[in-house]
């Protein structure tokens, strides 16, 4: 709680607000350029995000990955390294989570779903923990690794699907038999896809929180995420630090696949491209400086504003593009706070001056 | 002295950075052909004036004239036009890039589109011939000495056609041979007609060389003074503001067993280079064992080496007993080894860490810190208070990053943790390398207490009189290899100097 | 064996615009600025490319259009990557994070402009783009001659560019005082050279090549631009650049080498044996591939020493 107040009270929350004030901005003149009326649009996207119990519960559907592969990037990035691959780690829990579903299905519920989470976790994290390995003992940059391993991912799980779990002249997998759908709200948010997918992001939060900053272990993996050297100087294991670390990272990513094919599709396509959650979290992650409960806000500010951004097409006409460069001006005026501390500037002088007046 | 304006005239220089005033009001000239000496302890503003003459900083206050002309610094390009040069304490050479091109950089002779690399060997082969600086042009700087590669340096400034050249500590690295070497050439700079400010705190180079030495402390100007009117102890009291002896205060030792022993230790670095050659040595308990040599003959390979943070190829290294040779770097701390590391920021902290998680920083797995795989923080701040009390380490509070520490409490926060873990062998690497006078002897004074505890202390340092003055026994290394064996009262720096440079041998286990 | 012939083609169809990201990479990087945003600046140029080629093209500009779609993914390039320069250069923002806002803002200011420019199309109009142009005598020679003198222009550029851009680096002295200020900007500072200034210059050239990067891509495989057209070729053009040592011949090395083991997948397919691999396996290759070859390579030992780090002169 004490450190929780802390947060609130330095000035570290300013400047994601002023950047995100700011990355509204960027969009508005974006929208005025083109000709569009952005306090429609603006309006458009809230009203189609808080309009109806449905939108409201799909939009907490929206939001569920985001958190988790936003905590996926956060946690990496804490341990030093950038995780660019959690769009893999999502497919290939996804397609565990699917292979258990399905091939499992004799199995009673309350053991076939937690064995299908469990699975989609352990192999998003050996998934990425690969690339952890390559890092660790061969030195290449995780940045490389990870992205060509989304591709190696998307083919894998594609190859699975088509080949072990098709549904006969779909483009999809059989349905799965085991569900983490949240049905006893179904009368509540009007029949919207949620899951208990939700509450796992926000126990791995809550789990990041604790582990990173409470745990001996987690102390190791700040150490070498802050500075390798000192932390081999004082004997912890560099090398094993950093697979574990991106092991963790990939959990996050791989329960992410499994709500989404547990608790929205109840089924696994075949894609045509990477579906984009691990570009997803990079920002939320960013959005949310790599803090738990910070991610857990970014992953509710991107949420609104991507689902948001369909209502915005249909209300104002606006490409749900746009949503792209908002999130992404918000992220560059957050990596760039120099510029926002330079517009703040002028703020800060006048508050000066008027106490002086 | 003739009625020529001074080739350089600083009036009042004041520079401010938050929270201190690096210069206050500084006044300073420099006339034509002299040596003048700056003459600081490490803070004292020494390098902060230099950088404002050379057009890094720009003062707040003051002015600046050269030969009589009031001129505006404000880039180094317009130092470099004014005919000032600046050879950097540390080098500012690219390593990979040959000799030549260091020299020539952002002032490359052109053929056509193309560097005339031609024509640039040859103007610094001339150079070298007109200054006596032997400087091979073709040969790329990681592959040669230290001290060819200050005389790259200085061979910049006079390739720019420098009549200023301003010195920032050029002894630090060298040893006393090439020092002497370096003063002939300052003395033949002078010759040639360059004025030359030199930025010190050694006094005997002072003394030496310098014509006027100027004394500034806490960035104010203490005095200037004629070198020939002056004594090392005057200028002493004047840089520290009191009476300082520089002789360290100790009783004979009581040497014990040996704690720590070395047998033909030999590694190799990933290049295949051979960086410790065989080495062998012991320390004991109840001494300081001090290693003099020339920064890069192995030193840092071999604590890393003892340290477990490097792998050895043959020999062995032994610990009370116990074999520790290529051990994890934890087993080997968990034998009562203390490392006080040589780069602070590297090794020694993690700056983003709070005080009091450096403090745990080797034994935060360890009870009562961790309990059950969670860290006990109570218990962690209350030992990390301790410790900041009784080595009396200036921060706000521990809950503040090590980052925001001055350098000497940071050092102390480091020597607190090393030396509270109660080591049966502590190794301090360059333990003061960069602190001022307070703090050296606050340092000094913990190794020698350590020894007088019945520790067995390994020093290393590139300070010939910090070597002199704290340790009981010395060995030389060169290449790799211990060279040499003595002990402090039956030598002398000449006789050092010329073992750090490979070209004297003497007792011990030298010819092993 | 004209399979050979057609292989090497295809290769260096797919290789090009590698080559010119590459190029821009190590322009960027050697200066000491990461860019992980070439992907999003190939995206930009892929972008300008197909609008500035149709507009030429429907002004009746004919052979000279997809040129004028060059020059135009060169300006879009210059300006998406001055983004990354403010940021990363002046503001002293992680030059990661500031990268991947590049690949946020292409990703998303491109198609919003598409749909802006094309009535909410999800893609450019189909254009004409370039046409291979025939070397006279050389592309008689066998093999060689199909393979590489029967090339789009743009494939001829690329080659003299990495010659060009070899020839800047290590022998004039731009490239001398761009290395050293990737290598130590204190020294090149202390020497009168504006490191800044260096690296605006780096970070803006990559964008440039870039642009030309996915202008490639468009004017001579998709002749359209869409969500999709550069789908990981700026990451794969890191790869190279990493695998080429930041050096442009060996850059121009790798960058044929992904090209070719992006060809050899609609290769395999031509034989019989190949009909018992799954597809997928196939698709896989180049990005399996890549990592084995990162694997086998040495790690960043050769990168330069400044990489990364925002150039502060109060710090020594």
């Amino acid at each position: 709680m004490y450190r929780l107040k802390k947060i609130f009270t330095t000035d570290s929350y300013i400047v994601p607000l002023v950047a995100i004030v700011l990355g509204f901005l960027v969009g508005a003149i974006v929208m005025l350029v083109g000709g569009y009326d952005p306090i429609a649009a603006y309006a458009a996207l809230f009203k189609r995000v808080f309009g109806s119990p449905y939108d409201f519960g799909e939009a907490v559907r929206e939001m569920t990955p985001l958190m988790l592969t936003g905590l996926a990037v956060a946690f990496a990035f804490r341990s030093g390294m950038f995780n660019i691959g959690a769009d893999g780690q999502v497919m290939i829990g996804m397609t565990a989570a699917t292979v258990v579903g399905i091939k499992l299905a004799f199995l009673p519920s309350f053991l076939l779903v937690p064995l299908a989470v469990i699975a989609a976790g352990l192999c998003g994290g050996l998934w990425a923990g690969f690339a952890g390995y390559l890092k660790a003992k061969r030195g290449i940059n995780e940045v490389i690794t990870t992205i060509m391993m989304n591709w190696i991912a998307l083919f894998l799980a594609n190859y699975i699907v088509r080949t072990f779990l098709l549904l006969p002249g779909q483009n999809r997998s059989e349905n799965i038999p085991a569900s983490l759908s949240m049905t006893f709200l179904n009368s509540t948010f009007d029949n919207a896809r949620l899951h208990w997918g939700t509450l796992i992001a926000i126990a791995a939060a809550i789990f990041f929180y604790i582990f990173l900053w409470k745990t001996k272990q987690g102390y190791e993996m700040r150490a070498v995420g802050l500075n390798p050297h000192a932390a081999e100087y004082a004997g912890m294991n560099v090398g094993r630090n950093i697979v574990k670390a991106m092991f963790i990272s990939g959990v996050f990513a791989g329960l992410a696949g499994a709500g989404e094919v547990l608790g929205v599709f109840h089924y696994q396509s075949v894609f045509a491209a990477s579906p984009g959650y691990g570009f997803d979290g990079i920002a939320v992650a960013l959005l949310g400086l790599t803090h738990p409960l910070g991610v857990i806000l970014a992953a509710i500010l991107y949420g609104t504003l991507t689902y948001g951004s369909a209502g915005m097409s249909f209300g104002a006409d606006v490409p749900p593009e746009l949503i792209r460069i908002v999130i992404g001006s918000i992220i560059f005026f957050i990596a760039a706070q120099g510029i926002v501390r330079w517009v703040l500037k002028p703020f800060y002088f006048k508050r000066k001056k008027e106490k002086v007046l | 002295m003739s009625a020529a304006a001074p080739v350089v005239e600083l009036k009042q220089i004041t520079k401010r950075f938050p929270g201190i005033v690096a210069n206050d009001s500084i006044s300073l000239t420099l006339e034509k052909g002299e040596i003048h000496a700056l003459l600081g302890e490490n803070g004292a503003g020494k390098s902060t004036l230099m950088n404002i003459v050379f057009g890094l900083y720009q003062p707040d206050e003051g002015s600046i004239e050269i030969d009589g002309k009031p001129v505006i610094i404000d880039n180094p390009n317009k130092a470099i036009e004014l005919g000032i040069g600046m050879v950097h304490q540390h080098f500012k050479l690219v390593d990979p890039f040959t000799v030549t091109e260091n020299i020539v950089l952002g002032m490359e002779p052109k053929k056509g589109l193309k560097i005339d690399y031609k024509s640039a060997a040859e103007q610094v082969r001339k150079l070298s011939e007109q200054y006596g600086l032997q400087v091979n042009p073709n040969a790329k700087i990681h592959d040669i000495s230290v001290g060819m590669q200050q005389r790259v340096e200085i061979m910049k400034t006079l390739y720019r056609g420098a009549d200023i050249l301003i010195f920032d500590e050029p002894t630090a690295v060298l040893t006393p041979q090439e020092i002497i070497e370096l003063m002939a050439i300052m003395k033949r700079l002078v010759a040639e007609g360059k004025s030359i400010i030199l930025i010190t705190h050694k006094l005997k180079e002072i003394m030496q060389i310098s014509d006027r030495v100027t004394i500034i402390r806490r960035g104010k100007v203490i005095d200037t003074v004629k070198t020939s009117e002056t004594n090392p102890n005057e200028l002493a009291e004047k840089m520290v503001g009191r009476d300082v002896t520089f002789k360290v205060d100790k009783q004979p030792p009581t040497v014990g067993q040996a704690v720590l022993k070395l047998i033909d230790v030999s590694s190799k670095n990933k290049d295949g280079v051979s960086v410790l050659n065989g080495l062998s040595f012991e320390v004991k308990a109840g001494e300081i064992l001090g290693i003099a040599g020339v920064d890069g003959n192995g030193q840092s390979e071999l604590i890393q080496a003892i340290t477990g943070l490097r792998k050895i190829d043959s020999g062995s290294i032994n610990m009370s007993g116990k074999e520790i040779a290529n051990l994890s770097p934890r087993k080997i701390t968990e034998m009562n080894v203390s490392h006080i590391p040589e780069d602070r920021h590297k090794h020694g902290l993690v700056l983003d860490f709070t005080v009091s998680e450096n403090m745990v920083l080797e034994t935060y797995y360890k009870s009562p810190y961790n309990k059950n795989g969670f860290l006990n923080n109570e218990v962690i701040n209350q030992y990390a208070e301790g410790l900041v009390k009784k080595f009396d380490v200036r921060t706000a509070s521990i809950e503040n990053k090590a980052r925001s520490l001055s350098g000497g409490n940071q050092q102390k926060a480091i020597i607190a943790r090393e030396i509270d873990k109660n080591p049966t062998l502590l190794i301090a690497a360059q333990p003061t390398r960069g602190l001022d006078v307070g703090a050296i002897e606050f340092v000094q004074k913990q190794l020698i207490e350590q020894r007088d505890k019945g520790k067995a202390v390994l020093l290393i340092s590139f300070e010939l009189d910090e070597i002199m003055n704290v340790s009981d026994r010395i060995v030389v290394i060169y290449e790799g290899q211990i060279v040499g064996e003595v002990f402090p009262q039956d030598t002398n720096d000449q006789e050092l100097g010329l073992m750090m440079a490979g070209s004297l041998k003497r007792g011990g286990n030298a010819g092993v | 064996m004209d399979v050979l012939g057609q292989l090497l083609n295809t290769t260096l169809v797919f290789s090009t615009a590698l080559i010119f990201a590459a190029l821009g990479g190590i322009f960027s990087e050697r200066s000491g600025v990461v860019n992980i945003g070439l992907e999003g600046l190939m995206m930009f140029g892929a972008f300008a490319a197909a609008v500035g080629g149709y507009y030429a093209q429907d002004a009746g500009m004919g052979a000279w259009a997809p040129w004028i779609g060059v020059l135009c993914a060169m300006a879009v390039g210059v300006l998406g990557s001055l983004i990354h320069a403010v940021a990363s250069i002046t503001f002293k923002a992680d030059q990661t994070i500031s990268g991947t806002v590049i690949n946020f803002l292409a990703a998303g200011s491109t198609l919003y402009m598409v749909k802006l420019l094309f009535d909410g199309a999800g893609e450019t109009p189909l254009i004409d783009g370039f046409s291979k142009i025939s070397v006279p005598w050389l592309s008689k020679i066998p093999i060689i001659g199909e393979g590489v003198f029967d090339s789009y222009p743009t494939t001829y550029l690329a080659i003299v560019l990495v010659l060009v851009i070899y020839f800047v680096l290590f022998k004039t002295p731009f490239g001398l005082r761009l290395r050293a200020v990737g290598e130590h900007p204190s020294a090149a500072d202390t020497l009168g050279v504006n490191v800044n200034r260096m690296r605006y210059i780096g970070v803006m050239l990559s964008g440039m090549l870039a642009g030309m990067g996915g202008a490639t891509i468009t004017l001579t495989t998709t002749s359209t631009f869409a969500h999709n057209t550069i789908s990981g070729q700026g990451f794969i053009a890191i790869a190279a650049m990493i695998f080429g040592k930041w050096n442009p011949l060996g850059a121009f090395a790798a960058a044929v080498f992904f090209g070719f083991s992006q060809a050899i997948r609609n290769y395999v397919q031509l034989f019989e044996w190949s009909q018992n691999i799954p597809q997928e396996f196939i698709f896989m290759i180049p990005y399996v591939l890549t990592i084995i070859v990162l694997v086998s390579a040495v790690g960043r030992s050769s990168a330069p020493s400044a990489l990364g780090q925002p150039y502060d002169p109060g710090k020594r």
